[in-house]
């Protein structure tokens, strides 16, 4: 539903986003990963409308964005970074608005707001002006308006930012329902939140995509995937040490202390093969020699570690940009 | 026009949520009063007309249509609405219209609330109503046109102060660019043609023209054009300023 190809957005003499090509199909939910100005921001707002794309082309439910664009727009319902809303209005007047400007009349808007209200459960506030809401029930109306004309393409950028735990679970929860009939694109910087809701994860790096997959194949990039992980009592720290590298199949360990607890991640020959018995030899061998076990698992990969393997900082971008 | 419609409205109401309509019309009432019996001698003349109330319009609108205008689009950039609005499905011209049409409405009501000034010289005397309505239409264009400039200018800053300056400042200029101020300046080294086209840019010439009675067509296309020409400045403005 949504196709994106060799999608540039320069602004001046940078890059922002540099040849982006990607397409979401109905019931995908697409993660954007990437470090802070990365290019999501940027290419959510060409895939919206709001900037025009210096190359490349974006077509949403059959509409080239740029030709036509306010027929794509018309298939999108976009949160902008920060949920940005009218503060002197209530969500009743903002969200009456916005079903004005999208055209929906009479019956048709008193129930597409009643039915975004009661999905993002902002029936209690809904006559107060917007500025003095807290920030979950602001990021909520953001949601109400973005869900109001129940478009079949959802662009949110960072919706779960500055949330609190309860607040971020309602968010996930609300997309997974909506999931099934609808294309979502959604950015984020948290890395839990892909595993959660995400069906599908681009990391994206100074423009460029540099990783597509579903967040289990991410995840199995990382030189963690199917490393084992045994947490002793630090007493049996020094011990196990020798034992441990002696075992079969390990070629290298890397040991982590804390407070009482001690760690050794043992990997394996090959990260790639699924090899589970050496969790079972660990296993044996610390019953053997009763160790004090905290911990003992097999380690389906760390998603942060592939992050920060395939991104640079802010800090080194700055660098290598004024370079 | 639906889309157009629902922008003007919201920006209409917009004005009336918070204390500024108010604030705006009661200052603006005191000041066309103040300045119509203090300094325009109103009563001293002697005359059943409302030329001394007209004569201060231009100069009360320099400070106060700049007021109504700063907020326009300076305040949907610096707290990122712009971005939903213009990732709506509208085009772009209806919302530089519908923004620009609320405020001028809005300027048109405080405007039409000093409507006792009428009702007193109507009563105290036998006035030319045609040439008081004049007045009005031609304070109405001439709002129309600050109110455009103010616009376009609030279209370049998320900060509402310096569109505000900077609109008084363009605002002046068009404002006094037929008296000798500009046209002394102008006059030293460029020939009579430039200085006749500058001298025909101010608001002053063209509305005491329509003050007299005269409503001159060309005056009218004057303050028409201007908003025309300010508005679609004011859409290039929006669109290029987007990204920063």
């Amino acid at each position: 539903m949504i196709e994106i190809n060799g999608l540039v957005k320069k602004f001046g003499p940078f890059t922002a986003v540099d040849g982006i090509s990607f397409s979401v199909a109905r019931g995908e939910v697409l993660g954007f990963l990437g470090p802070n100005g990365a290019g999501k921001s940027t290419t959510m707002k060409m895939v919206t409308g709001f900037l025009a794309p210096t190359a490349g082309h974006i077509s949403v439910c059959g509409h080239e964005v740029g030709p036509d664009t306010l027929a794509a727009q018309r298939m999108i319902g976009y949160l902008p970074e920060g949920a940005p809303a009218y503060a002197d209005m209530t969500p009743l007047q903002f969200l009456r608005f916005i079903a004005d400007i999208r055209g929906l009349k009479g019956s048709a808007a008193t129930a597409a707001i009643a039915r975004a209200v009661d999905r993002t459960e902002i029936a209690g506030v809904m006559e107060q002006p917007i500025e003095t809401l807290s920030k979950g029930f602001r990021r909520r109306v953001g949601l109400a308006q973005s869900i109001l004309h129940d478009p079949p393409v959802l662009i949110m950028d960072e919706p779960t930012d500055g949330l609190d735990p309860n607040q971020k679970f309602a968010v996930r929860k609300l997309i997974a329902e909506m999931a099934p009939t609808k294309a979502i694109i959604i950015s984020t910087h948290i890395l839990e939140e892909v595993d959660a809701i995400c069906s599908r994860a681009l990391i994206i790096d100074r423009g460029r995509i540099v990783a597509d997959g579903t967040p289990a194949a991410l995840t199995a990039r990382s030189r963690y995937h199917n490393a084992v992980t045994l947490t002793l009592d630090a007493g049996d720290a020094d011990a196990a040490r020798d034992a441990l590298s002696a075992v079969e199949g390990v070629v290298s360990m890397e040991e982590d202390a804390r407070g009482a607890d001690h760690s050794f991640t043992l990997f394996a020959t090959s990260a790639d093969e699924a090899d589970t018995s050496l969790v079972d030899r660990v296993g044996n061998l610390a019953r053997e020699k009763s160790w004090n076990v905290r911990t003992l698992y097999g380690e389906p990969g760390r998603l942060d570690e592939v992050f920060r393997s395939l991104t640079r900082p802010d800090t080194e971008k700055a660098q290598g940009d004024a370079a | 026009m639906r889309e157009t419609l629902a922008i003007f409205k919201r920006e209409l109401a917009g004005y009336f949520a918070t204390p500024l309509a108010f604030v705006f019309m009661i200052i603006f009432l005191f000041c066309v009063g103040g300045f119509t019996f203090y300094l325009g001698g109103h009563f001293e003349a002697g005359q059943a007309n409302l030329k001394g109330f007209f004569q201060f319009h231009p100069w009360l609108y320099l400070f106060l249509i700049p007021a109504i205008a700063m907020r326009l689009w300076a305040e949907e950039r610096r707290v990122g609405t712009i971005e939903l609005l213009l990732s709506l499905p509208i085009p772009l011209w209806s919302a530089v219209l519908g923004k620009f049409l609320a405020a001028w409405v809005f300027a048109g009501i405080s405007l039409s609330l000093t409507f006792p000034m009428w009702l007193t010289v109507a009563y105290l005397g036998d006035p030319d109503h045609g040439v008081i309505l004049a007045g009005y239409v031609g304070s109405f264009f001439m709002a129309g046109g600050y109110l455009a400039i103010g616009s376009c200018i609030s279209a370049t800053t998320r900060n509402q102060v310096i569109a505000f300056v900077v609109s008084v400042v363009v605002c002046f200029l068009f404002t006094v660019s037929g008296l000798p101020i500009v046209t002394d300046f102008v006059s030293v080294w460029a020939p009579q043609a430039v200085l006749t086209t500058i001298a025909s840019f101010s608001f002053l010439t063209h509305f005491e023209a329509i003050v007299e009675g005269v409503i001159d067509l060309r005056d009218i296309i004057y303050f028409v054009t201007l908003i025309g020409v300010w508005l679609v400045a004011c859409g290039i403005v929006v669109d290029m300023k987007k990204a920063g």
